[in-house]
């Protein structure tokens, strides 16, 4: 049933009319637009669709819209300030930590949500928190890299 | 090697006008300088495929515009899905051209604005594109340098062009930009001859490494993906999908899905849809529908296809044939014979399969993620009965194809969707229909024997591949006595052969042929006494094998063993894909508790001819290597019955974070050498390579890919 549902989204103030029980993941891509978060699996395995819900990484393809309610959502379109690239999206550029890019706006959002919580994470700290993200073109190698240079810089 | 070998191509004026009228297509694109080329000789083969076909492809396969404000523009019908062409085309165009490389843009995949082409695959845009690409390039400047010298009422010998600005030499000062140049005009010329092209050592441009140009846009999330357009009053479609191939619908009950508010019902023979404007919405009404199927007569599963293959294969053809082999088995002093079996294996790129349709009065727009839009094009005009003109497929960014996005299902169904309801819609595949509909990669069989006479040389190698086809079957080794033959297809195969689509996964039968032979040479090399990487050069006069393999030999550090296993856990391996010549060298560590195999490092040594973008083609080496773990340790399509046991990555591992091994790269400096492909030949070498690893660290075989932890706990039980 639909109901109305508030949250803060990229910073913004955001309000719909919508059944609190749909994905985040649909919400965002179709009612409001937002369509940089990916749909890989639908199912929590491959990290297309992280978001970060209150400074935490998140796969919005599990989580009810209805329960960010109140919450702070970030997504790959607020990772940009003034204009200027994320540290991490210069990074994923600089590396060319990306070929065909789909998993890429899942990965930089499940690297933004560690480097919250450990801004200076180790080699092995970031292949156990990117494990779950899945990249079929293989650009692991120089995502790695990225993440390790953006931590660096931030 | 000078310009007139690298450019191996007649070009020839062509006067048909492209089908201009019909589709007023330099009214569309408006003024400029165009340059319209053909792939010539070359791509004779393609052609005359697609005649056989029935299919005409227009006689020049692209162009190049430079329009009124002195902006490049390549239209192909080429896709971008990830190996990065969008930048090593546009590279070419830019150092011919001397124009900025930001100033190039690449329009792809458009089948209304772009000339036909056959699709993207094979490696095959670079080595077979690039030339006439170049020459196109190569073309316009010559033209603008003449309209230069008229205007500038300078001798085209005293001009040089820079960043898009033609000047006289000895005064700067005296110059004209493209776009002055092409202001207002309409110069469309064919190339007749062939034009001279730059020279390795003028290169500014091309074999230097650039980040991708499509970066920016994909690390913001605004690169759009055929799931990422969107068209007012657009509506989402799921279709109900039978649980097995081969099972056939009795009846379907609609009445509860009828009943719910918004959601649209279609009905159309075999196509039963429920439509809304939210996918996921669509997908819980999907859920109403009360269907039932007759059970699939496949009987197949993932332990008897093996048998089933064997009996379809039929009469195979010789590939190759020198010597006797039998005269070879008499001269031998041991003789080796073994089978090696592959799997099915899924494409599974990140993005599922998706397309937007929409009808606009009887044209009919899609834009879908496929590597052909031009078989696309056809598809749709057969399955609506239309004329193919009144179709037009754009093809936004590709997240990802590895030869999987060849059948383009979800575009018909997007078209007859939007035909059936007026709406745009969109076919959006979840990942359990990614993986029904995907043409797999086909389970193989391959049967070796061989033999090594006395003086530790091989003496005969009789060799039977079966349905994995031909590309990489046929060695290069010095035998006397050999002999290869090739049963069923490598892909598509008839119907009974396999029980679901099979199709091209990155490249295409090499992975299951470089994975036997290589093995094999591996237990020749242990039967001889010799250690692998000698024994391989012992067997070889081709300059470039022997090249690569001492490259990566010194790489890794190689030094030789004469013990077999070594328990290093060093395993080799080489083969030629697309052109390139490859090797690889492995270091594993297996639990021998567990099963579980890690590879520790991967050195990989490659010629390719020159690399138009070498950071690019290193980006592919280490993707090749990284996918290639997937298909050696752990991928494997299950299935029984015609149903598809692998709905989601839970239980189908591609290659994770904590697979990665320390790679290293090496791609041979052949500036002179013409171009060889670059997306998928170091990825032949993995699965042997592990192979051959994992026998050299515990003194096992795995002659089944994938080499599964339950593989090897079982191989290692048995040796006791
Ligand atoms: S789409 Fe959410 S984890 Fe895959
Ligand atoms: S870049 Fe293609 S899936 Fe990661």
């Amino acid at each position: 049933m639909p109901e109305l549902i508030e949250f803060k989204l990229n910073d913004k103030a955001v309000k719909l009319n919508t059944d609190g029980e749909r994905m985040l993941l649909w919400v965002l891509r179709t009612d409001l637009g937002l369509l940089g978060t990916k749909y890989g699996c639908g199912e929590g395995f491959c990290g297309s669709c992280t978001v970060i819900i209150n400074n935490k990484a998140e796969r919005s393809c599990g989580i009810t819209v209805g329960s960010v309610r109140g919450k702070d959502v970030i997504t790959i379109e607020g990772l940009m300030k003034n204009g200027k690239l994320h540290p991490l999206q210069k990074a994923f550029a600089e590396h060319d930590a990306l070929q065909c890019g789909y998993c890429t706006p899942g990965m930089i959002m499940n690297a933004y949500g560690l480097l919250i919580r450990n801004p200076n994470p180790s080699y092995d700290e970031i292949i156990n928190e990117m494990e779950n993200n899945l990249c079929r073109c293989s650009a692991h190698k120089r995502i790695v890299d990225a993440v390790q240079t953006a931590s660096a810089k931030m | 090697m000078k310009n007139e070998n690298y450019l191996d191509l007649n070009f020839k004026d062509i006067h048909a006008p492209f089908e201009v009228d019909r589709r007023d297509f330099l009214k569309i694109i408006g003024g400029g300088l165009f340059v319209l080329f053909t792939v010539g000789d070359t791509l004779g083969y393609i052609q005359q495929e697609q005649r056989r076909r029935g299919e005409l492809p227009t006689d020049f396969n692209s162009f190049l515009r430079i329009d009124e404000d002195g902006k490049v523009t390549c239209f192909t019908g080429k896709i971008e899905m990830g190996q990065g062409i969008i930048t090593s085309l546009a590279q070419m165009i830019a150092d011919e051209l001397d124009v900025a490389l930001d100033s190039v843009q690449m329009l792809m995949g458009d089948t209304d604005l772009c000339p036909w082409d056959m699709g993207t695959f094979g490696s095959m845009s670079t080595r077979f594109f690039g030339p006439p690409l170049r020459a196109a390039a190569a073309e316009a400047r010559i033209i603008l340098l003449e309209l230069a010298s008229e205007q500038l009422k300078v001798p085209i010998e005293k001009l040089s062009v820079d960043k898009g600005v033609i000047y006289e030499k000895t005064k700067k000062r005296n110059k004209v930009t493209f776009a002055e140049l092409t202001k207002g005009k309409k110069i469309e010329r064919h190339i007749k001859e062939k034009p001279v092209l730059k020279d390795p050592s003028q290169f500014k441009i091309m074999n230097k490494s650039y980040t991708r140009v499509d970066s920016i846009e994909k690390v913001t999330g605004k690169a759009k993906f055929s799931g990422d357009i969107i068209l007012p009053g657009m509506l989402y479609a799921k279709i109900l999908r039978p649980p097995a191939h081969g099972a056939k619908l009795v009846d379907a009950d609609l009445s509860e899905v009828k009943k719910m508010n918004d959601v649209i019902v279609v009905q159309d023979n075999d196509l039963i849809a429920v439509l809304h404007k939210y996918p996921d919405v669509a997908e819980k009404a999907l859920l109403k529908i009360k269907a039932k199927f007759l059970p699939s007569e496949s009987k197949l599963n993932n332990e008897n296809i093996y048998e089933h293959l064997i009996k379809m294969a039929g009469d195979g053809r010789v590939v190759v044939n020198t010597g006797d082999v039998k005269e070879g088995e008499k001269g031998s002093a041991s003789i080796v014979e073994e089978t090696y079996y592959d799997s099915y294996c899924a494409h599974s790129p990140i993005e599922p399969r998706t397309a937007l349709a929409n009808v606009d009065g009887d044209k009919i727009t899609v834009w879908g993620s496929t590597q052909n839009p031009f078989t696309a094009k056809e598809e749709v005009a057969r399955a609506l009965g239309v004329a193919s003109e009144k179709v037009r497929i754009i093809t936004p960014y590709v997240g990802g194809g590895f030869g999987g996005k060849t059948t383009n299902l979800q575009i018909v169904e997007a078209a007859r969707l939007t035909k059936l309801t007026g709406k745009p819609v969109m076919v959006a595949y979840t990942r359990e229909e990614e993986f029904f509909f995907d043409a797999f990669h086909p389970a193989a069989i391959v049967k070796v024997r061989s033999g090594i006479n006395e003086s530790k040389e091989i003496s005969f190698w009789d060799y039977k591949v079966y349905f994995a086809g031909e590309r990489g079957a046929s060695h290069f080794y010095n035998i006397p006595n050999s002999i290869t033959k090739s049963y069923g297809s490598g892909r598509g195969s008839a119907a009974n052969v396999h029980p679901f689509a099979t199709g091209a996964w990155r490249a295409p039968g090499n992975n299951t042929n470089t994975f036997a032979r290589e093995c094999q040479i591996d237990i020749m090399a242990s039967k001889a006494g010799i250690d692998p990487l000698e024994f391989r050069l012992n067997h070889l006069t081709d300059k470039k094998f022997i090249e690569v393999l001492k490259t990566a030999g010194k790489k890794f550090g190689w030094k030789s063993s004469y013990a077999f296993p070594s328990g290093r856990g060093f395993g080799i391996a080489c083969g030629s894909d697309a052109g390139t010549v490859v090797a690889m060298i492995v270091e594993v560590d297996v639990n021998k508790k567990t099963g579980n195999v890690k590879v520790k490092r991967v050195v990989c040594a490659q010629n390719m001819g020159i690399a138009i973008n070498p950071q690019g083609a290193t980006i592919q080496m280490e993707g090749c290597i990284m996918m290639g773990l997937g298909y050696s340790l752990t991928e494997e399509v299950m299935f029984s019955n015609g149903e598809i046991l692998n709905k989601n990555y839970d239980n189908y591992d591609i290659p994770k974070f904590s697979w990665l091994p320390k790679i290293e790269t090496i791609i041979l400096d052949k500036k002179n050498e013409p171009p060889q492909g670059g997306g998928e030949p170091a990825i032949i070498t993995v699965g042997a390579a592990i192979a051959n690893a994992i026998y050299d660290k515990l003194g096992i075989r795995l002659n089944r890919m994938p080499m599964t932890p339950e593989r090897i706990k079982e191989a290692l039980s048995v040796k006791g």
